[in-house]
This record gives structure tokens, C-alpha cells and sequence, in this order.
């Protein structure tokens, strides 16, 4: 039997998109597989009784090395904010190429800190910052110091005790560009490097926490557990910095989809399924109902996502347990087309990520496929004709082409980039200044403009020849020849109207990276956890794979 | 150092507000990062011509002839630049195009890298007296060496050569005769037994 590919203009409509969950596809994932035979070590752990100072941390295999070099800072409570305007954090993280020298780490010192306003070097790879929750660090402190191990119901609460604020790489603030290290077999997939960030940061937070709780109390002091490590991640918050992101790397994110719908696809066409299998998803499906009720947030929207998350998942429960069996023909074909049926999409889309769970012969190789050489697809073809463009767009724009922009709910809101900060913003163009700075995110909008002007041309016209008289609408002529390629390039929406929830493209690039427990704090940042369960760096060269499921938290 | 990937983003926001559309910038935006790439003096030179450009009216050329000259004031290097790139399969056609008066012309070479790149043909430029090779935009060479590129060239002539070897006959069958001194001659038994294959292809 053949299934189809999920047609983009469902899938990539934004309600959908922000619908989606980590899977094995997801990035911290993938990179946990493609380190776990690398040595992990700790190399310099130089911190004072109260936990400032330097630590370097590294992942070594033959020649190559990748070290994270962490600057922990003394900060003032009220100096401590999430938001992009911050100027100090409790610690700063860049990660190195190689084993860096003293002077590196002098060098470093008195750029990594300063974040946005130092400067790195083609030597650094990704750049970072976190802040502590407070709360629970000072708890974790306390209690260790005393010889205890803390309160699981306070950890399970926030699950971490440092959130990042920002992860950045590909060449910003003058690291590496990204040219330097693609061909890298183990970095090729994206974020990688991002996520090995992560990963070490998570284990210094460890390593902080206990050498504070020794340093205040020698003779009691116990360490955290490893279980309950295990059971922290790393928080981070996300604010609208990420949206622009899916919108300007339109091959990549492609990749991204096209890798989960065709392995969604190949599993809905696997004939029979094997008793382990089958096992083996529906003990996810059952274990993952701790994600959902530890799952905390303040936003009623993401509460009433939430609820209506755990309803559906207990009601696929109930039905595969009773009214399914495995055993018939493509039963993930049948449980697929059943949940299309029968629950809303998030719970959609959070059952196909589980149904991946058996099958790493069908994720693995889809894998390699997640990054993308853009500069390929960048030359508009413009030996092309008017018509050859109008065909494309009306065969994968036919929702776009049906919002009128003429309706003030239709075009409600621009894009801008922030003078302050430089970072991505959104705003009501009616009720704000600054809109005639909008930066070309408003694809759809800009798509129909395109599509109104063609029709208006000879059909045998060049594409060249359009462009020499229309230049205002290049960056969309380019878009379109795009999609004709990746069908799944493309947002299926409208991103500046009155209704547009932006944490929808925050939450789609934060489930590529492997996040879990979304909790917006309005519909344009929001908070999540990463690597939470995930082995601990001595537990790596051997570890549950379906660990996301079994958290405790 | 500025990374190229900064340098992209800020030279596309640049142009975007020197005036250009968003799509004309994300080109120049590609051109200057590859001239950097190259080690030409990429955004020196834009910097100055965006500069000129506040007091001087330069021309855009939107189709491209053989011949080419402006009415007044030098062309502009980017809609040029550009008009090359989308007309390539035209003007690849054109055994020699001319061009009076270009302004900043090290700007409209990253164009014409990106277009021997795209027509798969190198593409050699002369600039008044001085020539350039652009080479599949994997590198250009020119004898602008250790001196600056002018800020205005009167006469420019741009020719696609056709993909053929820079070397002759006689020079490749001597290079040849002497990489056949690593081959071992087969006598009768190596012949029948050396290659794998059956002794008969009959079926």
C-alpha cells in the first residue's frame, strides 16, 4: 500500500505547526546518538566557595575536539532577567574549537560575559547564557548542604535550575561561520553544536549545585542524586527572536517536515507490525502520560491545549487497548487515520511522534537529511515564464490566495527589527510607528501582490523581464520557485493578521530541538525544558533511547 | 573579525535602506559576503558608493545589449549587476558586451562571479586596462593586484569563454604517456584471470 505525503497546506498551517512534539528526529536527540561514543570530560573546574569562577567541559574523539568554556557570574537579583535586554547573567557559555589555550580562556573571560556586545572568534562555535532559578538553586543548596536530598514536588515544578536566554551560532558576534565546519560528518544535522551547548551546561549546573552546597557546609554536604539529576534539564526561555527564523531559511525548514512526514509515511505503510513494536510504542503512548500531567503552565490557552491533550491521548489509550489490533494489516495506517477522526491536532501530532519510537531504521537515515546547502536553491530561475509562475503559486498557495489583505484583520500587524536590540518584534501597524521598516515576513501577503501583478503580464513573458519592471517583488519570486521544489518550505498562513499566535512558530522550531513542557507567558515567549530525563554524560555510551518518556518529573 | 555571515546580514539591511527592494538586497547581500570570501574590498566599496549615490543619480540598466552606454551619469554597479544575473541565458549568447562608465566596479564583479557560476563558464572582464578571470565563482583573479579598484571605469568588456582545456594536445599525451608508467602490462594469464569476468559473454 501506498500512503501519500500529508498535504502541506494542512500541515503547514501555523495551528498545526505549533501542535508538534519532540520526537527522534528532534535535534538533542539526534545529537545524543552521535556523541555517545565520544570521551566526555570534565577539564578544569575552577570555582570559588560560592560558585563563580571558570569550568571547561569537553567531547573528544580521535583529533577533534569540542570544549564548553563557562563563565559563572556574581549578579545582583535585580540585574537578572530573561528578556533580551539584559546586560548580566548568572553564567555565560561559549563552546570552543578545540582545547583551549590560557590565553583563549583570558581572551574569552572578558568577551563570553558580555554576550551580544563582545566579540568572538572563528575558534568559537556557539555563544550562551543562563540565569539560575533561584528558587530551586538556592533550595538544592540548602538541602544538600544539610545532608538531603531536595524536595522532588518543588524540583518537579520548575524542572531545571538554570534556563538559557539565548543560543546563538552560525557566524553571530563574529563565531565561526557555518561554511568552516559543515563538512563535519558528527555536526551534520542542525543545532548540533547548539545542543551539545546545552548538554554541557545542564552537567556544570550539576556540577555548580554541588560544589556551592559542599563549599557551605564541608562536613554534611551531600551531592544531588544522579536520578534526580537526571530528571533536571535545562530551561530556556524563547521570545519572538526565533519566529523570523522558519520564515528566512525556507529549504531548511523543508527538510525539517519533509523528514517527519516521510517517516510518518513509511510507518503508516509498514504491512505488519512486529509484536516488539508494537509493544514498544504503546508503552510510550502510556508512559507519556507523565509528560502531560507534570506538564505546568499559568497560560489558560496552553492549559486548555493541555487538557484536551491528556482526554484524547486517554481516549487513544482506551481504544488500542480495546478496539485495536496489531496485528491486522498497516495498523498504523488504520490507528493514523483513526486519529484524524477522533482527537484534536496536537494529540495528532503527539501520537506520530510516538509511533517513530520502534523504528530507527526509518528515522536514522532521515536524519542526515535535516540540514540544507540554501546557497543551491538562492538563483531565481529566470529564463522561466509568467505563466510557469502563476501555475505554481496557484497550485501551492490556494489558501493564501484566498485571504484579502484589504481587510484590516488580514494585515493587522508588521515585523520589525528592534533598534534597541536588534532582535525580531511584531506589532499593530495601526496602532505602532515603524511599519513602512516592516521586514518581508509577511510572505502571504506578499505572494498574493505577486500573484495579482503575473496575471497581469503576457503568459510568455520572462521572469526575467518581470523582474527588471518589479523588483519590490523578488524576494517572493524567489520564495515561489522555492516551493516548487519544497513543497514544505513554506508557512500556509498569514503572519501578520489580527489572529496570528507567534508562539505557534516559537513552538515549531522548539520541537525540532527536542523541547518539552511548552509554557507560554503570552502568545509571544514562552519557557521549555531541554535534555530533561536525557542520560547523564557517564551514563551516554549506553542508554534507554525512549528516555523521554520516562522522566519522573 | 566579522564573521560573513554578519557581514550578509548587515549589507542586506544596508542596501534594503540605501533604497533597494528586500529581494535586490538579499542579492547584494550574497555578492558582498562573496567578495569578502574572495578577500576583495567587498564592503569598502559599497560602503562608498552608497555614500555617492546620496548626491549622484546613477543609471540603472534593466535590459542588456551588446553595446551598452549610459545618458548622463556612470551605471549603477548593483542593478546592473543584477540585470546580468537574471539575463544570463540572453546575454551569454553575446560574443563580447560592452559597458561605458560603471561605477564602482569591484561591486559588479561579485555579479559576474555569481553568473559564470550560473552559465557554468568562466568569464573574463576587462576594466579599462586591467583584466579578470572570474572562474565559477570559486575565485577571481585579477591583475588588481596590490592596488586599488578605481571607483569609476569607462570602458568594460565582458566575454564568456567556452569550456575548453588551458593546455594543448601535445602537452596532455606528454603528461598522459607519463601516468601509464603506474600501469602493469597484462600478459595472457592476467588477461584471463585479472578482471573477474567470465571468459565468454554468450547467453
Amino acid at each position: 500500500m501506498k500512503v501519500e505525503l500529508r498535504d502541506p497546506n494542512t500541515i503547514m498551517k501555523l495551528s498545526r505547526l505549533g501542535s508538534f512534539h519532540q520526537s527522534k528526529l528532534s535535534f538533542l536527540r539526534s545529537f545524543l546518538s552521535e556523541f555517545k561514543d565520544w570521551d566526555y570530560k570534565k577539564d578544569l573546574f575552577n570555582l570559588d566557595q560560592n560558585g563563580y569562577g571558570e569550568a571547561v567541559y569537553s567531547f573528544k574523539k580521535k583529533d577533534r575536539v569540542y570544549s564548553l568554556i563557562c563563565f559563572a557570574n556574581k549578579i545582583k537579583d535585580k540585574e537578572r532577567s530573561d528578556r533580551v535586554i539584559a546586560t548580566k547573567w548568572d553564567a555565560a557559555f561559549t563552546l570552543h574549537d578545540g582545547v583551549p589555550s590560557k590565553d583563549d580562556i583570558k581572551r574569552l573571560k572578558n568577551e563570553v560575559p558580555k554576550q551580544e556586545v563582545g566579540r568572538l572568534s572563528f575558534k568559537e562555535l556557539t555563544l550562551s547564557r543562563a540565569n539560575k532559578s533561584v528558587r530551586v538553586f538556592n533550595h538544592v543548596v540548602e538541602y544538600l548542604s544539610e545532608g538531603k536530598q531536595p524536595d522532588l514536588n518543588l524540583l518537579s515544578k520548575v524542572g531545571y535550575l538554570y534556563r538559557t536566554t539565548a543560543v546563538y551560532g552560525s557566524g553571530k558576534f563574529g563565531l565561526a561561520d557555518r561554511f568552516r565546519i559543515k563538512n563535519r560528518e558528527e555536526i551534520n544535522g542542525p543545532f548540533r553544536l547548539e545542543m551539545m551547548l546545552v548538554y554541557l551546561v545542564r552537567q556544570f549546573t550539576f556540577d555548580q549545585v554541588n560544589h556551592v552546597a559542599y563549599y557551605k557546609n564541608p562536613k554534611k554536604a551531600v551531592k544531588l542524586e544522579k536520578q534526580i539529576c537526571k530528571n533536571l534539564g535545562i530551561g530556556n526561555s524563547t521570545g519572538l527572536g526565533m519566529a523570523p527564523f522558519i520564515v528566512n531559511h525556507p529549504t531548511l525548514l523543508n527538510n525539517w517536515i519533509l523528514s517527519r512526514e516521510t517517516a510518518l509515511k513509511k510507518i503508516r505503510e509498514i504491512k505488519i507490525v512486529k509484536n516488539e513494536d508494537s509493544e514498544l510504542f504503546k508503552d510510550c503512548v502510556k508512559k507519556s502520560l507523565k509528560n502531560i500531567t507534570s506538564w505546568n503552565t499559568d497560560s489558560e490557552y496552553q492549559q486548555n491545549k493541555i487538557r484536551l491533550l491528556l482526554k484524547d491521548v486517554e481516549g487513544f489509550i482506551i481504544y488500542i487497548e480495546n478496539n485495536f489490533d496489531f496485528k491486522t494489516e498497516y495498523p498504523f495506517n488504520t490507528l493514523y487515520l483513526w486519529l484524524e477522526k477522533n482527537v484534536c491536532e496536537e494529540c495528532i501530532e503527539y501520537i506520530v511522534s510516538i509511533m517513530m519510537e520502534p523504528y530507527n531504521n526509518i528515522t536514522d537515515p532521515l536524519v542526515a537529511n535535516m540540514s540544507s546547502d540554501e546557497e543551491k536553491y538562492f538563483n531565481i530561475p529566470t529564463n522561466r515564464t509568467v505563466q510557469e509562475l502563476i501555475d505554481i503559486i496557484e497550485a501551492r498557495y490556494p489558501n493564501i490566495l484566498e485571504i484579502n489583505f484589504d481587510q484590516k484583520e488580514n494585515n493587522q500587524n508588521f515585523w520589525f527589527i528592534s533598534k534597541n536590540k536588534e532582535e525580531p518584534r511584531l506589532a499593530d501597524r495601526f496602532e505602532e510607528h515603524g511599519s513602512e521598516l516592516e521586514q518581508p515576513l509577511a510572505i502571504a501577503r506578499d505572494i498574493k501582490k505577486l500573484y495579482e501583478k503575473l496575471l497581469s503580464e503576457k503568459d510568455n513573458s520572462t521572469i526575467a523581464k518581470f523582474l527588471s519592471f518589479n523588483s519590490e517583488l523578488r524576494h517572493v519570486v524567489r520564495r515561489a520557485f522555492i516551493i516548487e521544489k519544497f513543497p514544505y518550505s513554506e508557512i500556509q498562513d498569514n503572519t501578520i493578521s489580527k489572529s496570528i499566535i507567534p508562539i505557534d512558530m516559537l513552538r515549531l522550531k522548539l520541537s525540532f530541538f527536542g523541547a518539552l513542557k511548552f509554557d507560554p507567558r503570552s502568545d509571544k515567549w514562552l519557557r521549555i525544558c531541554m535534555f530533561q530525563g536525557a542520560p547523564l554524560p557517564y551514563e551516554l555510551k549506553n542508554y534507554d533511547e525512549q528516555w523521554v518518556y520516562k522522566t519522573s518529573n | 573579525m566579522r564573521s560573513l555571515s554578519e557581514i550578509e546580514t548587515a549589507v542586506k539591511r544596508a542596501s534594503k535602506a540605501a533604497g533597494f527592494s528586500w529581494g535586490n538586497s538579499e542579492e547584494i547581500g550574497k555578492s558582498i559576503r562573496q567578495l569578502e570570501l574572495f578577500g576583495l574590498p567587498g564592503v569598502k566599496n559599497l560602503n562608498q558608493y552608497y555614500t555617492d549615490k546620496q548626491k549622484i543619480k546613477f543609471e540603472d540598466l534593466n535590459l542588456i545589449s551588446e553595446k551598452n552606454k549610459p545618458l548622463l551619469e556612470a551605471y549603477c554597479p548593483i542593478i546592473l549587476g543584477i540585470s546580468f544575473l537574471d539575463q544570463i541565458k540572453l546575454v551569454e549568447n553575446f560574443e563580447i558586451i560592452k559597458f561605458e562608465k560603471i561605477a564602482y566596479p569591484v561591486i559588479f564583479l561579485s555579479f559576474l562571479s555569481r553568473a559564470s557560476e550560473i552559465s557554468g563558464k568562466k568569464i573574463y572582464a576587462k576594466l579599462d586596462q586591467n583584466e579578470i578571470l572570474l572562474n565559477l565563482n570559486v575565485n577571481i583573479c585579477s591583475s588588481f593586484f596590490n592596488q586599488e579598484f578605481p571607483e569609476f571605469v569607462d570602458k568594460v568588456e565582458i566575454k564568456f569563454l567556452n569550456n575548453k582545456d588551458n593546455f594543448t594536445e601535445i602537452e596532455w599525451n606528454n603528461l598522459y604517456k607519463l601516468a601509464e608508467n603506474t600501469f602493469v602490462e597484462e600478459s595472457d594469464s592476467l588477461k584471463q584471470a585479472a578482471a573477474g569476468a567470465g571468459l565468454t559473454d554468450n547467453d
